[in-house]
């Protein structure tokens, strides 16, 4: 599904992502962890066709990056920090602009299926203004999936969640597991990753510095693992 | 999707958003009102040389009111960062500029519909010249003006003073246009006869509004890397 090759990204005099490699295949659920500044939203911003890459080669499906970005749009989801939503629209009226955009069919039943899906349908038409922050990030994730995208790019998507609103999302990306959805996901938060992921890519500097897989109840196995690799603690 | 087609559904999303705020049109035509007010306590309306400065008049309340609009136009999809939700989207940078444009251009043809006969009715102004030809001088100026102001306003959201950077872009490279066009509203206002020099401005903004139209269209995906 993602075949990136030497990936290398500078801004000003600074490199921040040295040299990926990195392979992921159809249907996995991977967890980026680092410490800050590492270059794990570098790297899911690359992906996301927001910043173009220094060097290297990044494919999505077998379709270069630099080359085919609308097709590649057309694939991914993307969740950021912020929520990319207006204001003064409404869930409903959000989903629809970006139903809207990637050209789906019955945009209104889309956006209404999906309010429902993440537990809001009762707020559908008050503007977004009003919602707490894990409302608007539920708004969020129903935008970020309304193309029934093949690849999920989450950016720290647990982070200021209830607990009512982890058990959402995880249940919208595990539900997107099912279907076949790759998701790749940057987190700080291991239990999620542990509970969600079937494989954690550890960056440091720019670079990847541990790559495996996941078991049931790995959480200390990811603790361990991370403190080794980032925190030098054996 | 067609480059067209998602220009259309960001306008309506820029329109729509205004109607449901009001902020951006209201005040654009509060500014132009307040414009006109000033300059008619001013200038004497009953005095003759008071229609020269009406060409003039109408320019500064299109300039003025139209930056107050193109200012919010990219500066409005910096909250919660909905330019990347834009960027993400299967369209071109094209199509973003092609709608904020649309968006930019309507406005500014409303403050025109309702601030230029609030000026003639207050300046008590008689046609004397071609409507129709005073119609087209007003769309190529401010086809001309929105187009690169558009663009400018997509690089200066960008910097943190956008709104003092904008008019410092705009002017300068605005000022063919506007030069041109005041020219050619006084004589299809006041002075018909001098078809032939309104018909020669009018060419050379327009060609102009074309060389800068295709320039920004192909320039504006630089403009919108995040």
């Amino acid at each position: 599904m993602i075949e990136i090759k030497k990936l290398t990204k500078q801004a000003d005099n600074k490199l921040i992502l040295r040299g990926i490699d990195l392979s992921i295949k159809k249907g996995e659920t991977v967890a980026i962890l680092g410490p800050n500044g590492a270059g794990k939203s570098t790297l899911l911003k690359v992906l996301a066709t927001l910043i173009k890459p220094t060097s290297g080669l990044v494919k999505i499906n077998g379709l270069d990056l630099k080359k085919n970005h609308l097709e590649i749009k057309k694939l991914f989801g993307y969740l950021p920090h912020s929520s990319l939503l207006y204001d003064h629209y409404s869930p409903l009226e959000n989903i629809v602009f970006y139903g809207n955009l990637y050209g789906i069919k019955k945009a209104e039943e889309r956006a209404v299926e999906l309010v429902k899906e993440v537990g809001l349908s009762f707020f559908l038409n008050e503007p977004v203004k009003n919602f707490s922050r894990g409302m608007i990030q539920r708004i969020a994730i129903a935008r970020a999936i309304v193309h029934n995208p093949e690849l999920l790019l989450l950016d720290e998507p647990h982070t200021g969640l209830d607990q009512g609103a982890i058990s959402i999302l995880n249940n919208v990306i595990l539900s997107m597991k099912a279907k076949g959805t790759t998701t790749l996901m940057v987190t700080h938060d291991f239990k999620q990753a542990a509970e969600i992921c079937d494989r954690v890519i550890i960056i440091k500097n720019g670079k990847i510095v541990d790559d495996f897989k996941l078991e049931e109840n790995a959480l200390n196995f990811v603790s361990e693992k991370y403190q080794l690799q980032v925190e030098g603690v054996s | 999707m067609t480059l067209l087609k998602t220009a259309f559904l960001l306008a309506k999303k820029d329109l729509y958003s205004e109607l449901k705020t009001k902020q951006v049109l209201a005040t654009m035509i509060i500014f132009a009102g307040l414009t006109i007010l000033v300059f008619s306590f001013a200038f004497d309306p009953a005095n003759n040389t008071t229609k020269a400065v009406i060409p003039g008049v109408i320019w500064v309340i299109i300039c003025f009111s139209g930056i107050l609009g193109l200012n919010r136009s990219f500066l409005s999809e910096q909250r919660n960062d909905t330019m990347q939700g834009l960027l993400i989207a299967p369209m071109d940078a094209q199509s973003i500029y092609l709608g904020k444009f649309i968006a930019n251009f309507s406005m500014i043809l409303i403050v025109e519909i309702v601030a230029i006969p609030f000026l003639f009715l207050l300046f008590d102004f008689k046609i004397l010249g071609s409507i129709p030809y005073f119609i087209l001088v007003m769309f190529i100026g401010s086809f001309g003006f929105i187009s690169i102001g558009t663009f400018l306003a997509s690089l200066a959201a960008n910097s943190k003073s956008s709104e003092m950077l904008l008019p410092l872009l705009l002017f300068p490279i605005t000022s063919p246009i506007l030069i041109g066009v005041v020219q050619a509203t006084r004589i299809m206002l006041t002075n018909i006869e001098n078809l032939a020099s309104a018909l020669a401005w009018i060419q050379l903004v327009s060609a102009y509004d074309v060389i800068f139209f295709v320039l920004c269209f192909i320039l504006i995906d630089y403009v919108l890397e995040v």
